[in-house]
């Protein structure tokens, strides 16, 4: 048995290895501080201050909280527009994607092709996709409309009607449906095939299967796809603007100040506002409020991802 | 148990020609073939059509894109040319490329250590650094943006370009540090022990045992990286706005509808162009791509 090792050199080791975890860490200690740290406090800063980015910022207190949570006029618009998004794009996103994730399980022949053919919009770049939605669905000339008018039904504007550019852009998301599918897919192939047997001779038909053999294995899945859900949808930005950008036909050169949200601010989201208001007005400190709103719900949702049951933080930690 | 519900169960009719509970199987099974095909017939539908029309339309002439007609009268394939011919069009694909070749560069490298270290070192605060890490993956960009602009712009003086993009790359970006970790996760500890045993250092270990097992980890977080900085079309907007030279494919494309706001057919074609290249690598690297998204949300 070697000699138990002297108390100096075991500081010594210890001091070397707390060394070697923070030099291997590094990359992401520094990033997390000057990308992550310091624009979070400087927004906090900045919430605070008048500032137009010419003029060096000017204190000014509670003013622009007072302003941005009672007076801006498309706070209420914009909070409105991202929680439909949330409540309804969520929820239909994850059916359709458990839907077309058993079903693909289902497909005897020619699986390949259909599960390439499911897959392949998801990675359809975001603007490409809205760019080609806007297309299909222009009440003038779009195909999709065409073949409505052929077959008699009568066609909505799709977005640009206030009331349906909201399902237009749930109807982009579905197409891009892919992520989920291969989530559910992978999950529903987890269950074990003697639990089905099982049920079947109990007399299970297919709902009492899904019910009691299905559900109970996927609902941590599930779970996963509502929450990250929840946390891209309240991020949506780059298709509700280019569709509503687009939509609208105004030409947009550089410098452009454009009312966001097209048609009557039906697809105006939080982020988009945010946008709007540090680039286009300037108000730096209402941005910043607004930006701070968006952190503390977002903030929210990933605490309620960390529990255990959404699956993310694996137990041994 | 198993004796009662046997004998709950219907006894096979023996009448009629589907009496033979065979057959019957049989004839279930062909049936149940023929809906689950048909539901998928009508699902594929929805996902290639758009595609369809979409290709459709770029190869009509200017004059039929303003109709409705959904079939091209004939076949102009030198509308590809003239996209490729639009001012700047070039420079986009350079750019596109240059972000989302260097910003997956970058990412990979700072992710592998990191990524290491949380997965594999036993420390203080490794909870806190992976809820960290964590709360940064999912944070809307929108929250830390205008500050960082200012820096950027006022202090750095670097809008205008990419970098301000692709620099913090160089920095760890979440999304990946997260994937890889839980991807390191799966490599037992014997082959660190075994190579430490062999006096490889830290660092060996890491370059010579874990990146090689690591290859179909670092794959999907280099494509998720790379399609990530090719569609992004909020950062180029904060930072590249100002200045058409520094344009992406994805920002572009946009402005290309402004400009040719009558031309269906022309921007149809762009938008292909914008949508191949990231089609192309999927078929290339498929495995890779769908071992990455089935990381995200089921192991772990």
């Amino acid at each position: 048995m070697a000699p138990l090792t002297p108390a100096p050199a075991l500081r010594r080791k210890r001091t070397r290895k707390r060394l070697r975890t923070l030099g291997f860490l590094s990359p992401w200690l520094i990033g997390f501080s000057v990308f992550f740290g310091y624009p979070l406090i400087a927004t906090v800063y900045f919430s605070f201050m008048h500032y137009n980015q010419i003029e060096p910022p000017d204190f000014v207190g509670l003013r622009n909280w007072k302003y941005v949570l009672t007076q801006m006029p498309l706070f209420g618009p914009a909070l409105w527009n991202t929680l439909w998004l949330v409540v309804v794009m969520v929820a239909l996103r994850v059916v359709f994607g458990l839907g077309i994730g058993m079903l693909v399980t289902k497909i005897k022949s020619g699986a390949g092709f259909f599960r390439t053919a499911f897959y392949l919009p998801y990675l359809a770049p975001p603007v490409a996709a809205t760019v080609a939605f806007v297309f299909l669905l222009n009440p003038g000339t779009g195909p999709v409309n065409e073949i409505l008018g052929a077959i008699g039904i009568p066609a909505p504007s799709w977005f640009n009607d206030a009331d349906w550019a909201k399902p237009s852009l749930v109807m982009l998301s579905l197409w891009g449906i892919g992520d989920l599918m291969v989530i559910f897919m992978a999950a529903l192939l987890d269950v074990p095939k003697e639990q089905y047997e099982a049920a079947e001779l109990d007399g299970a038909g297919a709902w009492g299967k899904f019910r009691y053999v299905t559900w109970p294995s996927i609902t941590p899945i599930v779970l996963f796809a509502v929450v990250t859900g929840v946390v891209q949808t309240m991020q949506y930005y780059t298709q509700a603007l280019v569709a509503g950008k687009l939509a609208s036909g105004v030409s947009i050169s550089p410098g452009t100040v454009i009312q966001p949200g097209y048609p009557d601010h039906s697809t105006l989201t939080v982020p988009q506002l945010v946008y709007t208001l540090g680039f286009q007005n300037f108000n730096t400190g209402a941005a910043c409020v607004l930006s701070l709103v968006l952190f503390v719900i977002a903030m929210a949702v990933t605490t309620l991802l960390m529990r255990k049951r959404a699956g993310l933080l694996p137990a041994e930690d | 148990m198993t004796t009662t519900t046997l004998t709950t169960r219907p006894a096979p009719a023996r009448t009629g020609t589907t009496g033979d509970p065979a057959a019957r199987a049989r004839r279930t099974r062909l049936l149940h073939w023929i809906a689950v095909h048909t539901v998928a017939i009508a699902a594929a539908l929805f996902f290639v059509l758009p595609f369809v029309f979409v290709f459709l339309t770029s190869v009509m002439s200017d004059d039929q894109a303003l109709s409705g007609e959904l079939w091209p009268h004939e076949w102009n394939w030198s509308n590809y040319v003239t996209v490729f011919r639009t001012p700047g069009f070039l420079d986009w694909w350079k750019n596109s490329l240059l972000y989302a070749g260097l910003g997956t560069l970058f990412t990979v490298c700072s992710a592998i250590p990191v990524a290491y270290a949380l997965a594999k070192f036993r420390f203080r605060g490794r909870r806190t650094a992976m809820i960290l890490v964590i709360s940064t993956m999912m944070l809307p960009p929108q929250v830390i943006v205008i500050p960082m602009y200012l820096v950027w712009a006022q202090q750095l003086h670097l809008s205008g370009s990419l970098w301000p993009l692709i620099i913090p790359m160089a920095f760890g970006d979440a999304y990946s540090i997260f994937l890889l970790r839980q991807f390191l996760l799966t490599i037992p500890q014997e082959y660190i022990e075994s190579a430490k045993v062999d006096g490889c250092g830290e660092l060996r270990t890491l370059l010579k045992i874990i990146v090689p097992m690591a290859k179909p980890g670092i794959a999907a977080i280099a494509l998720f990286q790379f399609f990530y900085c090719w569609n992004d079309y909020f950062g180029p907007q904060i930072y590249a706005a100002q200045n058409p030279a520094s344009w992406t494919l994805s920002y572009g494309l946009e402005s290309f509808k402004s400009a040719h706001s009558v031309n269906w057919n022309l921007t149809m074609a762009a938008t292909l162009l914008v949508m191949a290249p990231v089609i192309i690598v999927f078929f290339f690297a498929q495995k890779a791509f769908v071992e990455g998204v089935t990381l995200t949300g089921v192991k772990g």
